[in-house]
Order: structure tokens, then sequence, then C-alpha cells
């Protein structure tokens, strides 16, 4: 028999993709299957007091086993939930596989949830049962236990500052896992035969969608729904057990469960976590992670600090940092697109990979990556371009908590910047007239957790589910995610109209800060621009334009121009898609006044407020459909000390030719 | 919970002056082990030079310390730190070019044993004993939560982070009795907050006897066991804080006499 496990275990540790599981249907089954056939890879690691502490399977399968004996003793029975709270700690991992060979449910917790939040998902999920990382959640969970009666025990994990913590409901997780290995002398075997009782079809997990609109919902997930999921994308990718992934995204995001748990499980590789939030870029650059997630704010700060930093550098590095990032820019993505490149091309590519993207990436810490992802909001194409020219395979995927994430993955070869790439396998995907996304996966949710009516409008009986998100297919086969179908409107000849779609193209430009679209009910889009005020000014210096305030920089001629440029330049991108190319932008003004959100025009996290601003600038949106030259309005301003004052400005209107051939918009496009 | 117990320090009429000002007036208190004493006090009271007449930096006129049962005579500030008293001061002064790492480093200095040419060869026993240390470096990283400015030079961190550092480096000698200068000056609220619960920590965890000079009465009310008030070189009160805080003459001393 040994032979047998063997023979493929060495190919797998060669370096060749596996989707083989042994047969294991649940988490805690494929731990004891790693145990015992790479007992001594590292399957955790954690950063503490500045070293990378590891623990290998074998190691990691005894710490559960032990907490789960622990909990077992503490009464805790079959289908009882388990709240998880803090960062990504190995002992926090551990409590999943505890709770799930146990035949428990873990419900992970965002860590920096305030108490009232936690008390609703404590209460709702009936936990009995938490695992707590430090004194700050267990101060939250002291705050509202009155709340959560059924609440019965917390174990935490860290004991520092705990020591004058004497409540009887409190215990060390060190404690629980002693009193674990006593339970476990008593009763051997009771381990294993707890996880031979589970089934691929038993609930995995409960993940809470921190809902913006009511109270968050409890996504049930089986095991058959995330390790069905997970494999695939495993096998889609070619991942091996030779992977590095940083556990950095919190723990309650089903990212995060899919990327550094479920499929570190699957493949057998090895989930390491930063020594705190503070340090991940740090332990990023020393883990050097082969595959890697984060949502594209995190790699516009990224390549921020990079900018900055060669900002500060001498002449010579300035000046072989731009040159070569121009040769990337050209070269880079084709390369990894594996298109023909010309010789010389690719020796120069290969010179600046020496002198300057070898070092840049190993700084970052992205020299080893073989899959990097972006989701969640749209990413600009030139942050997106900036990765993929230094070598680095950035791709998009779309899902979400009800799908295991996994629907759509970018191939190899196919990538774009504001695509998500196509339906990967076992997925199917159907727009409906309205122009939203269906999905039937493997992966689809089991229902909303006590929550039958949420439950019947996402997943219908005939097995569809209703994301809510308005997208369509392009040419390529790709699926292209626009906004919530909500926001989506039409156009008075029946065109889909998104002005999220195409507002985050206009901001995409660094001149443009904000921009807000009108077309719903309309003959036509139309555009109010705010220009960014440090970039524009920056360029109107440099080319000697003077101007005193933001309202005159925004009314001079060549600002209009740049601007006609930017739009004209999102028209082109729009007049690819047929579905899209109704919604050229016809019209435009530049705004005499920055949106703020002190005027109620923004949010507090800077998202537009469509209607707000509709009502406030209704003068200036009739004249962009009167056909007007010009528009003329009179605001109301709050300035900083609170008195209020009024402006008034005439605004000039440029019109827009939106008969321009339908151009490839931004380089990358060709990489596709 | 922590036992405060017999005064592990005296001070006996200390006075000290220098040419015809007398900064410290026949002061005599204790501290006590495991206690928290807060010293405060107007500008100029005396509250530094005490804190300098305690570690060695002045030398008092008249009156004697007892450390821990021995009367000392003439000290050095490096007889204090071997003793096992360590201290931070007013203004940082740490290493601005060096690493927070290296600078807590430094504050292992008394306790390494091998000698200069061995520290040079960096072999076998050399080695061993700075890998000892580091560990120790380390806990102390992990308890001040400065994992992420470990391998940034000091110059480079702003005020309140220097001050974490400076207060790294005094426990990195893990000192009996640790005298902080104003810990908390210059610092906003968040800091403030921090630092506080960093000082009842390590009184907690290690059990360090702490005596501190604040000026921020909130602060001192909430983490203080004890609270001495000096005014002109003058004790003028001595006691818990609700007790100090209601004491008419310490009221007169900060607000002003009623005429």
């Amino acid at each position: 028999m040994t032979v047998d496990v063997l023979a493929p275990v060495q190919e797998r540790q060669a370096g060749s993709a596996h989707t083989d599981r042994g047969g294991a249907d649940t988490f805690p089954k494929l731990l004891l299957e790693h145990a015992r056939v790479r007992p001594q890879r590292p399957a955790n690691r954690e950063k503490d007091y500045g070293i990378w502490q590891s623990w290998n399977w074998a190691e990691v399968a005894a710490e559960v086993e032990a907490l789960a004996c622990g909990l077992a003793a503490g009464g805790f029975r079959r289908g009882d939930k388990l709240a998880i709270i803090g960062d990504n700690r190995p002992r926090l991992y551990w409590a999943i596989a505890a709770a799930q060979a146990l035949g428990g449910v873990p419900v992970p917790i965002y860590q920096d949830a305030i108490a009232d939040e936690m008390a609703f998902v404590l209460d709702h999920a009936e936990v009995r049962f938490a695992v707590a990382e430090d004194q700050e959640q267990v101060d939250k969970l002291t705050e509202i236990r009155g709340r959560c009666p059924l609440l019965e025990r917390v174990i935490f994990s860290d004991p520092r500052g705990m020591r004058h913590y004497d409540q009887p409901w409190l215990e060390d997780y060190a404690k629980a896992q002693e009193r674990g290995r006593a339970f476990a002398r008593t009763e051997p075997g009771f381990f294993g035969r707890e996880i031979a009782k589970g089934r691929g079809g038993d609930t995995a997990i409960i993940l809470y969608t921190s809902g913006t609109t009511g109270q968050p919902k409890g996504v049930v997930l089986s095991f058959d729904n995330i390790i069905g999921c997970a494999t695939n994308a495993i096998a889609f990718e070619g991942l091996t057990d030779r992977e590095e992934v940083l556990a950095y995204l919190p723990m309650a995001w089903i990212g995060e469960h899919i990327f550094s748990y479920a499929q570190a499980y699957c493949a057998g590789f090895c989930a390491s976590c930063p020594e705190s939030q503070a340090t991940v870029m740090l332990d990023l650059r020393e883990l050097g992670p082969t595959y890697f997630f984060a949502p594209p704010r995190i790699f516009e700060s990224i390549l921020t600090q990079v900018m900055i930093r060669m900002e500060d550098a001498g002449w010579v590095k300035r000046r072989l940092f731009r040159f070569f990032l121009d040769v990337a820019r050209r070269i880079g993505p084709r390369l990894l697109a594996r298109e023909r490149v010309a010789v010389a091309d690719r020796l120069l590519y290969r010179l600046g990979d020496l002198l300057v993207y070898g070092p840049l990436k190993n700084t970052l810490g992205f020299s080893r990556i073989r899959v990097a992802y972006t989701a969640g909001e749209a990413i600009g194409p030139d942050l997106f371009t900036f990765y993929r020219s230094l070598g680095i395979n950035l791709k998009q995927l779309y899902g979400m908590t009800e799908s295991s994430v996994f629907l759509c993955i970018q191939k190899h070869g196919a990538v774009k910047p504001d695509t998500v790439g196509a339906p990967i396998e076992g997925v199917e995907i159907r727009i409906t007239e309205d122009g939203e996304v269906l999905f039937k996966s493997p992966g689809a949710f089991q229902c909303y957790y006590k929550n039958p009516e949420a439950t019947a409008a996402a997943k219908r009986r005939d097995g569809w589910v209703h994301t809510g998100d308005s997208g369509f297919f392009d040419a390529d086969g790709q699926l292209k995610i626009l906004d919530r179908a909500r926001d989506v409107g039409r156009l008075q000849g029946g065109a889909v109209f998104a002005p999220k779609f195409i507002e985050n193209k206009l901001k995409f430009f660094p001149w443009i800060k904000e921009a807000v679209v009108f077309g719903d009910g309309r003959p036509f889009v139309a555009a109010f621009i705010n220009i960014d005020l440090e970039a524009v000014g920056d360029w109107a210096e440099r080319r000697n334009i003077a101007y005193a305030s933001y309202q005159e920089l925004a009314a001079e001629g060549a600002v209009y121009d740049l601007v006609q440029d930017c739009v004209e330049r999102v028209n082109r991108g729009l007049a690819v898609e047929p579905t899209l190319a109704p919604s050229q932008i016809r019209r435009f003004l530049i705004l005499h006044k920055e949106l703020d959100a002190d005027d109620g025009e923004l949010t507090r996290t800077r998202k537009v407020r469509r209607r707000i601003i509709a009502d406030r600038y209704e003068p200036l949106v009739a004249a962009l459909y009167s056909g007007n030259a010009t528009g003329r309005i009179t605001t109301e301003i709050t300035f900083e000390d609170g008195r209020k004052g009024q402006m008034r400005a005439e605004l000039a209107i440029r019109d827009m030719d939106t008969g321009l051939p339908p151009a490839e918009p931004v380089p990358l496009r060709r990489a596709g | 919970m922590k036992q405060i117990g017999e005064p592990i320090l005296t001070a006996d009429r200390i006075t000290l002056a220098f040419g015809g000002v007398t900064a410290l007036n026949a002061i005599s208190f204790g501290i006590r082990r495991h206690e928290i004493l807060a010293m405060i006090g107007p500008n100029g009271a005396g509250k530094t030079s005490m804190l300098n007449v305690i570690n060695g930096f002045y030398h008092p006129q008249a009156g004697t310390i007892t450390w821990k049962g021995e009367t000392r005579r003439r000290m050095r500030p490096y007889h204090a730190a071997a003793q096992g008293i360590a201290r931070t001061f007013q203004n940082v002064a740490l290493f601005k070019g060096m690493t927070t790492l290296d600078n807590i480093m430094t504050g292992r200095l008394l306790h390494m044993r091998r000698n200069f040419l061995w520290q040079a060869i960096h072999f076998g026993p050399a080695e061993q004993e700075e890998l000892a240390h580091r560990a120790r470096v380390e806990r102390i990283i992990d308890f001040l939560e400065i994992q992420a400015i470990r391998k940034t030079p000091v110059g480079r961190l702003p005020y309140g982070l220097q001050k974490r550092v400076e207060l790294g480096r005094a426990l990195a000698m893990e000192p009996e009795l640790l005298l902080l200068d104003e810990p908390m000056a210059g610092m906003n609220v968040e800091e403030k907050e921090d630092m506080c619960r960093f000082i009842l920590d390590v009184s907690d965890e290690f059990g360090t006897t702490i005596a501190l000079i604040e000026h921020d009465m909130g602060v001192v009310m909430d983490i203080s066991d004890r609270v001495i008030v000096l005014d002109y070189g003058r004790k003028i009160a001595d006691g818990p804080p609700d007790e100090v805080r209601s004491s008419p003459e310490v009221i007169a001393a900060y607000l002003g006499e009623e005429r």
C-alpha cells in the first residue's frame, strides 16, 4: 500500500499539479491525509519573535486533535458553532479544522467588527463556543455576553494582559489543548472516529457577508462546495504542494478562507501568517509567495510607494528606471502572454530584468509569484499593466461568497484589464434579459442561514443563483462586470447604461478625480468631470499656464483639451463593445468646484451621490441635454469654518465626436 | 495580583544645590518594590534632578540613597545600571542612525559576558550568547508591539515611537527599578494611552518597580499607586493619588494661593 501512495507523491513533489485527494471529502480528512503522506512538509508558518516558526502537517494534525478533544471535553457537540475571532494566526486556522473534525461549524467573524455586529452574528448563528485571539477580542465578547445567552465558553489564544481575567467561562488555548490531550488518552481513537463521521455534504462553514444594507447574511457552504471549487481552481492554475501563500486578509472573508485554508488543505501547500497587520509588506518580502491575492487598492499603494521612493533616488537610477519601465510596458505583457517578440526586444527586456525588474520584484516580495489575482473592484489599466509588464502573472477573477469564490478566471494569454475571464470548468454563467449575471456552480452555496426569504430570492428553484451584478460577455467570451444590477439603467434607445463602469474608466486617468455620468432614461450619455487639482496643477505649471484657483484651472481651455482627450479614449474603448457603444459620452463639462463630502455630494468613503448631484446641479444637467454651448449655475457652498456662501459660474460644455473608430484604448489590450 | 512590598530604595534628606540655587531641599522618601510611583510638580520643582540623583548623574551635597539595604556614597550612572536601575530621558536619547533592534540590543550590553575579542570573532560561545540576547530583545519588541519598525533606523521614526524604543532599551536591561522621565511628553492622546498600557503591563508582567515623572495629571492619577509632589525643591505631599489630589498644599502649588 505504501508503494501505491508514495509513487504519485514523488510525482507531485516534483512539481506536477494534482487534484487527487485520496477520497477525502472533508478538510479534517484532508488534514489526516497530508499528515500521513507528507508529514514533514510545512503546513503553517507564523512570524513570531522575529523568526518564521513553522509547523509541519504532522504537527498541525496533532495541534488540531488536541484542540478538538479539548473542545469535546468542554461539551462541544456535533452541529455546534464555533466562532473564530482574530487576526490570521495558525491557532485560529487550527480552530476551524478542529470544529470541522467534530462535525461542528466554524463561524469566523471580522476581527475589526464592533461589539454590536459581533453580537448579531453570535446570536444569529447560535454560537456556544468561541476562539478569540487576544484580550481585545475577549473584552468585546465580555461586553456582549449578556446579549448572547447561548455563548458558553471562550478560548483565548494570546494570554497577554489576561492575568487578571478569572471568569470561569474563559480558557487559555494551551490549557484547552492540554485538557484535550488528557481526554484523547482516556478515549483513544476519538478524533479519527469523529472525522470519519463527516460527509462532503455537511456544512463546512458559515461566513457572514458584510451587507451594505440591512443585517449581515450567513452564507452556508458545504465541504463539497468549497473543496469542489478549490480543486477546480487548483487544476486550472496547476498549483502544487510547493506553493507559498501569505495569509493576511480577514479570516471571515471567503477569499482568505479559500486561498489560505481550503486550497492549502486541498493541494497540501503551506499558509504563512504575518507577524502583525503592520508588518504585512515586510513579511511578504521575506516569504516571497508563489500564489498571491490582493484587492486593487493594495496593488495601488505598493505602486505609489515604489514611485515615491524612485523620486528620491539618484539621477542615474531614475533614468534607468524610467527607460526600462517603458521597455517593460511595451514588451512585458507580450512576453507573459507567450507572444512572438523580436530577439532584440527580448534581450533588452532581459537586461531590464537584470537591472530593474528583478531587484524591484525582489524588494516587493514578488520574485517567485506564479499566479497573482486581483478582484473585488475595477482595477486601473495602468496599474494592472505595470505589474504584468514586470513579468508578474497578475490576473483577474470573478466570484463571491455565495459561489465559494471561483466563477471566472482569466486564462494565460487571455488577460485583459477590464474583464474577469471566462467561466472555469464546472461553472455555467447566463446573462438575463436585464443583464444580470446568473450562475450554476459546484460551489453554489446551500442557503443563507435561517433566512429562507433571502435564500429564495438569490437561489431559484431552477438552480440558477442570482448575483445582483450586471455584466455581459465580450467578443472573446470573457465576462465583463459593469456594476451592481440595481444601479444599471437604460438609455432612451434601450441600450444598457452602467454609470459606475464608465466613471471608473474616466477616473483611471490621473487628471480626473471624480466623474458623474448621466444617461438613465436620457437620449445619450453626458458627464460631469472633476479634475485632480494636484495632477492637473502640476501639468499646467509645466506648461506655464497660470491659475489662481481650482475654478480658474477647471475653466482653462487647455485643461478642457486634456480632459477631452481622456473622454475620447474612453469612448473608443466603449465603441469596441456593441453593448456599450451607445454609452459613449456625447457631451461633458468640467465642474467649477470639487465634489465634497462636506457638501453631501460624496459619501465619507468618497462614493458619488448621484441623485443629490443631479438635483443640485440640475441647471447644468439641463444644459448638457439642451444643446447650449454653456451652462450657468449658482451653487451654495460650505466653507471650512461652516459659513455658507454662493458661487456663480458659467461653464463651457464640450461636444464629443462619437463616430470615431473603435481603436485600441489601452496598449495592454493587445496582450489579449 | 502584584504585591507592593518594602522600600527597595530610600532617599534620606537629599539636598542638592547648584551654586546658590537649591534644587532639592532635604527630601526623603522611599520607593517600594513593585509600585508605580509618580513624581509631579511645577516646572523647576526638582523632579528630574531627583531622578538624576537616584541614578548617580548628580551627587547630592547632603543626604544618602539606600538601594536594597546598601547605602551608597558617590556613585556613577554605570554603577546604577549594573545594580539594576534603568532610565529613559526627557529628550529621547537613542542612537539615531541605528535600527530599533540594535538600539534595544545595546540595552543588553551589561548582560553580555564575552569580552570584546570573542565578540569580534563572533563564533562559538559569543554567537550563542548573542542568539540568547536577541531572543530576549525579540520578546521586548513583541511586548511593545514594534515589530514593524524592527529594522528601521530610529532617526526616521515619529517621536511617540522613539519613546517606545527608548522604553524597550531600558527594559532590555531587565532592571529592578525603572526611571521614566516624562514618558508621555509630546504625545497625542492615542500614543499616551498606548504608553500607559505598556507601563501598566511592564509593572504587571515583569514586576518592575517604576518611578516616573509626568505632567499629565489624568495619566498620573490613573496609573500610579502613589504620588509625590515636589515644589521648589521641597516635598509637599506623598500618598495615594486621591489623597494627593485633595491636599490643599498641592492645590495651592498648582493653582496659586488664594489671597
